[in-house]
């Protein structure tokens, strides 16, 4: 018992007038505190929606219930994850990325022409094609913070600019060309990523991969100085200033941090796909914010977790393999997608007022 | 060095300041225009034929009529994405419908796009206004769940040339008296641009889409109708966008689910950010986006006559985006600097 | 001249903000065709009174009679269709349109079947209205870069063409020159010769006088009465505003030695906002800074602080000479910033006490960048109980706190960063009398232990019982500088609103 549960009992010299005063009467214990602080959170709707649309699925389908089966469509879409744990970065600051996707189709494109075109070593190649990701982050945060321009148009450009590049750096065709041979190809160590599983498992690397970056990357957003820059950024980046939080520096971070995991990306669908195009991912940057969205991040920012991002990610692939199961086109897999968003942003919106 | 008080004079001067900026801005439009063409000619001297500028004239109508009401959103402090599939939305329902009743009115299929279109803008104009979703959200969101509908709607096929009617397609070919260089798409263009025009310079609702985008707190404490207002201004969109798939129906001579109006948006937005609109909101002239329109336009036949078009286009447009951007950024910072000093 | 009709009416105005009461049983009237002072230090209550009146704020008690019926004001909208109008401080304009424009907004001028703008007839309408208020500008002009004179002009146009009967100025001269002051008062005295019934809210003593018909002194929240400008004098006006058993506030002793300069400013300035400042704060030292609203003191501080950029100036710590381009640097100086602005500034409303009571000290409390929850639970915890903060529980949000108590966290994160130097800017504004004195106690003992501090405060008597040494800022210079001995109320109020006092 210590004094913190005891609360301050005002003195006759002090009229107590304010609102908090109150609740003076009832002592909360800090572990009720917290108890109660974490039932009400906006992940627990994901990790229902999680549970239901398994349930759902499962009834739906045997195809739900056979695990390699799931875990192989999860590769599938795995970029959109790894994209996703940068953009959860960036909305819980109140900003907004949306060149991911282009970005990752930029890196591609470049490691094929390093690879083919220039002959760069394939492990040099992947270190340079990292960097580049990186580069192509830290424009954006330049842009953003040295210029003072609005992240949504700065990367609504940047969407178009970087796609474009790649567009103008192999036309329309591919690395490796469509007109070689098959023997000209990236290496084996490097192709095929999502059929490397864990030893004895059916887990695939790509998730391993994903699931790492997401503990890492979560770790340092919820239990480090830097991750709570970040919140104090998103909540009211003046009063962060005020506090002596170097935001310039956080924000250009954050966008280098997307911009290097947009690359990574970029390599491993390449590796995927054994090939990089320009149009590679065109629109994914939709499903990488919803995915950050219905994991119960507030797109006004301040708030959220790498958790829900985490669980919204699985619940997005499960709903992207319900829909494929169902025989639901691509496109009209699009829109669900779409309108989801929609809903989720609404019912954020709808929550949040509640909470007031 | 200027206090408080004694600083009329400054204070006049940036007045003139910030109006001759923004006659400044047109005519840098105008100049960047000339300065495409000039270096269209440099390589291919024969540039300006008639083929290529009907060319020009051509793209304008489809960017032209759209950017009208992306201008309206953006002046307000909005976006909209979703135009593009919009655009292909009443382009394939009204194409649908003259591939299965060939005898059916143009204009009244005309008439339709443009209803599908206004009725897709106005679930933008409600989420934005009343829900409270961010524009970009909501816009982003109905991109592809506008686009799954042109989806749904066509089971994927398109509509192929034979099935366009004759008389839609002169549209794009012949325009008034018979003459080939200005087909009838561009005056509809025109009318549309000058409509434009005179909605917001001559009506309330015209003038209370600047005051939202100039000043949101005040227009709120003058009785300016925000949420209506707002939820015209992307009402308006999207009829603009229906009335575009029509014109690209006659332009293309096709609609495809898979490609039209895919990423047209960007291209839109492009011109009338390029045309002077503010993405801070608050400002912007019909007379600068449609030189934002011509510049777009000039911009991809030159590339096209340069061999390069198609995929040097999202380069183009991603660039000219961040440029205007750019420079409106400066211009509104000196200004701010210059009149209180922060 | 003035007509004796009654035009509006407040009885038992009772408002509050945040548990802070701001209004107290506030009765309050205005005839018609006459320039009603309304006067009082910042706090008193003043602003809120006219928001109330305009529609923006809705009293917790009290009712408002207009020409003897009672009317309830939801909403600015429905003040203006009474007839009444609110010129704001910071005027509400539109940038990117033209002067008619920001007058007509809304409710232009239609003409023709096709019920168009008539921009013809708003020009002219413009014209007209500016030449009733005397004032030379075209409606053709663009409001952006305009002079806030102007931009005030322009909104006054504004309330004039939807017929107001009864305009509420709040401090529409902060910002304009002495020329401008006439011009504004030679259209004041039209209109209420024309029958308007005008509120006119300033801190300029020698203006109330120059232009009211009669004057309404709040206090505290609290009308203290009601006067006629002609009968009394600008002494007796300062007392009623000023007068409170000043034993309820805690005095500064001087107990302890007060020693080298800490802070020393040489020549600060920035554009538009001000000129020339030098000053020091040596250890153990409270500085006051007193001024009027828009003098600039805020400004000044945010330029110390980092959060304004200076154009030329010389700013020391410890006798070295520092650059300080964004807070952080400040901080690394031992420098800190207590905002006037405490919820967008101060605080980060969402976040957890301990939370914001960490965050500027983070990087030495957890130098390894793993936060710790037991640490920042005990850190907060340690002053939570030296500052006395009645709370539920650290880790509740700091949004559901009173203001004194919001301000105590405020100054808890502060202190945690054992700073050198220390810029209040209205340390005690917004929070009752209690926590007043708990805060003033606080600054007494920094002081001791050899901080040095540099306070901002509208509030008289705590600049008279607090400081060692009294500024004193009007329109971005420093007019007068005080020791605690010189100084006295009326001197201070004297040099602030730019008069010459008789000394008696």
């Amino acid at each position: 018992m210590t004094t913190e549960q005891s609360p301050r009992v005002p003195s006759k010299a002090m009229p107590v007038t304010g609102t908090g005063d109150a609740d003076v009467a009832r002592p909360q214990s800090p572990a009720s505190e917290r108890l109660r602080a974490t039932l009400v959170r906006p992940e627990l709707v994901t990790v229902a929606l999680l549970i239901l649309a398994f349930v759902v699925g499962a009834v739906l389908s045997p195809f739900f219930l056979d695990a390699p089966f799931l875990l192989n469509y999860t590769s599938l879409f795995i970029e959109v994850g790894i994209m996703a744990i940068g953009m959860t970065y960036i909305i819980i600051s109140g900003n907004i990325d949306l060149s991911v996707a282009s970005a990752l189709a930029l890196v591609g494109t470049v490691a094929g022409i390093l690879y083919f075109d220039l002959s760069v070593p394939m492990g040099l190649t992947v270190i340079l094609s990292l960097a580049l990701g990186a580069i192509l982050g830290w424009i954006n945060g330049a842009l953003v913070t040295r210029m003072k321009l609005p992240a949504l148009a700065v990367t609504l450009a940047t969407l178009a600019f970087y796609r474009g590049v790649a567009n103008i750096l192999v036309g329309d065709d591919s690395r490796p060309k469509l007109a070689w041979s098959r023997d000209i190809v990236f290496p084996d160590w490097y192709v095929g990523v999502n059929r490397v599983y864990i030893p004895g498992t059916a887990i695939p690397l790509p998730l391993v991969i994903f699931l790492v970056l997401a503990a890492i990357l979560g770790v340092v957003l919820h239990r480090t100085t830097f991750g709570r820059w970040v919140y104090a950024i998103g909540t009211n980046e003046e009063a962060a200033r005020y506090s002596g939080i170097p935001t310039q520096r956080v924000k250009l971070l954050i966008f280098t941090l997307s911009g290097f995991l947009s690359g990574l990306a970029g390599l491993i669908m390449v590796s995927r796909l054994s090939v990089a195009r320009y149009d590679h991912a065109r629109g994914w940057e939709l499903d990488v914010i919803t995915a950050v969205v219905l994991g119960g991040t507030d797109i006004f920012g301040g708030r959220g977790s790498m958790f829900g991002t985490v669980i919204a990610y699985l619940l997005l692939i499960f709903l992207r393999t319900g829909m494929g199961v169902a025989n639901i086109k691509a496109e009209s897999q699009l829109a669900v997608i779409g309108t989801l968003l929609i809903v989720a942003i609404v019912v954020s919106n709808l929550t949040g007022r509640l909470r007031k | 060095m200027a206090t408080i008080n004694g600083v009329l004079q400054s204070q006049r001067r940036t007045n003139n300041l910030a109006t001759q900026l923004s006659r400044f801005r047109e005519l840098g439009i105008v100049l960047f225009l000339v300065l495409v063409i000039v270096g269209a000619l440099a390589v291919e001297p024969g540039f300006l034929n008639p083929f290529n500028i009907r060319s020009i004239l051509l793209w304008v109508p489809l960017l032209m009529v759209i950017a009208m009401g992306e201008m309206m959103v953006i002046i307000t402090r909005g976006i909209d994405v979703s135009v593009g599939s919009t655009l292909g939305f009443a382009g394939i329902v009204v194409g649908m419908i003259f591939r299965d009743y060939p005898d059916f009115n143009i204009y009244l299929g005309t008439v339709l796009g443009i209803l599908l279109g206004a009725m897709l803008g106005a679930v933008n104009g409600a989420l934005i206004a009343w829900v409270r979703v961010p524009p970009i959200i909501t816009t982003l969101g109905t991109l592809s769940a506008f686009r799954g509908l042109v989806f749904i709607v066509s089971g994927g096929r398109q509509v192929d040339p034979n099935h366009v009617p004759t008389a839609l397609i002169r549209w794009s070919q012949i325009g008034p008296f018979g003459i080939q260089l200005v087909p009838w798409a561009v005056i509809i263009a025109a009318i549309v641009a000058v409509l434009a025009h005179l909605f917001l310079h001559f009506t309330k609702s015209g003038r209370n889409v600047y005051a939202i985008g100039g000043n949101p707190d005040a227009a709120q404490l003058r009785g300016i109708p925000v949420k209506i207002t707002t939820f015209l201004v992307y009402a308006i969109t999207g009829a603009m966008a229906g009335l575009a798939g029509i014109l690209y129906a006659s332009r293309f001579g096709f609609v495809n689910p898979g490609e039209t109006g895919v990423g047209f948006e960007l291209t839109v937005i492009a011109a009338v950010v390029i045309g002077g609109t503010n993405v801070f909101g608050g400002s912007g002239t019909v007379l600068g986006v449609a030189l934002g329109c011509l510049l777009l336009g000039t911009i991809n036949v030159a590339l096209a006559v340069l061999g390069i078009a198609a995929t040097w286009q999202l380069a183009v447009y991603g660039f000219v985006i961040l440029l205007a951007v750019t420079v409106d950024a400066i211009i509104q910072r000196e200004l701010r600097r210059a009149t209180t000093g922060e | 001249m003035a007509d004796n009709s009654l035009t509006l009416e407040t009885k038992g105005i009772y408002m509050a903000f945040g548990g802070v009461d701001v209004l107290k049983d506030v009765d309050f009237e205005i005839h018609r065709g006459e320039v009603h002072g309304l006067v009082g230090e910042n706090g008193a209550g003043k602003s809120t009174l006219a928001k109330i009146i305009a529609g923006v704020h809705q009293p917790r008690a009290g009712i408002i009679e207009l020409e003897g019926e009672q009317v309830v004001i939801p909403s600015p909208h429905v003040a203006t269709a009474l007839g009444i109008a609110l010129i704001h401080q910071e005027p509400l304009t539109f940038p990117e349109l033209d002067v008619a424009e920001n007058i007509f907004i809304g409710r232009q001028p239609i003409t023709g079947g096709v019920r168009r703008v008539d921009w013809r007839a708003m020009y002219e309408r413009a014209s007209e209205l500016l030449d009733t208020l005397g004032v030379d500008l075209e409606p053709h002009s663009k409001m952006r870069g305009m002079s806030i004179a102007d931009q005030q002009m322009v909104e006054m146009a504004g309330a004039l063409s939807q017929d107001a009967k009864i305009l509420l100025m709040d401090e529409p001269t902060a910002a304009l020159t002495p020329s401008e002051v006439e011009d504004l008062f030679a259209m004041m005295r039209r209109l209420r010769d024309q029958g308007t019934a005008i509120v006119f809210i300033s801190h300029r003593l020698e203006e109330i006088f120059e232009i009211c018909d009669r004057v309404s002194v709040l206090r505290d929240g609290e009308m203290v009465g009601v006067r006629d400008p002609k009968q009394i004098s600008v002494d007796e006006v300062i007392r009623m505003m000023v007068g409170r058993p000043l034993s309820a506030l805690y005095e500064k002793g001087n107990a302890h030695e007060i020693g080298q300069p800490v802070l020393e400013v040489k020549n600060l300035s920035r554009t538009m906002k001000f000129e020339d400042i030098s000053l020091d704060v040596r250890a153990g030292e409270i500085v006051g800074v007193a001024g009027l609203v828009g003098s600039g003191r805020t400004d000044v501080a945010r330029a110390l602080f980092g959060a304004l950029d200076i154009d030329a100036g010389v700013v020391s710590v410890d006798g070295e000479e520092v650059r300080i381009n964004r807070p952080r640097d400040a901080l690394a100086q031992g420098m800190i910033y207590v905002p006037e602005d405490r919820q967008h500034h101060g605080l980060l409303m969402s976040m957890t006490i301990s939370q914001n009571v960490t965050l500027p000290v983070l990087e030495t409390l957890v130098p390894s960048g793993w936060l710790r929850d037991r640490l920042e639970r005990e850190v907060t915890k340690e002053y939570v109980e030296k500052l006395n903060i009645i709370l539920r529980s650290i880790s509740q949000p700091v949004r559901e706190l009173s203001g004194g108590n919001q301000q105590k966290v405020v100054l808890s994160k502060w202190l945690l960063a054992k700073p050198k130097v220390m810029i209040l800017d209205e340390p005690t504004r917004g929070i009752d009398i209690g926590a007043k004195a708990e805060v003033h106690r606080l600054m007494g003992e920094l002081a001791s232990q050899g901080l040095a501090i540099l306070m901002i405060s509208s509030e008289l008597p705590e600049i008279l019982a607090m400081s060692d040494r009294v500024i004193v800022m009007r329109e971005g210079r420093i007019t007068a500088r005080f020791t605690r001995d010189e100084a006295t109320a009326e001197r201070i109020m004297a040099a602030a609103t730019g008069q010459v006092l008789e000394e008696v």
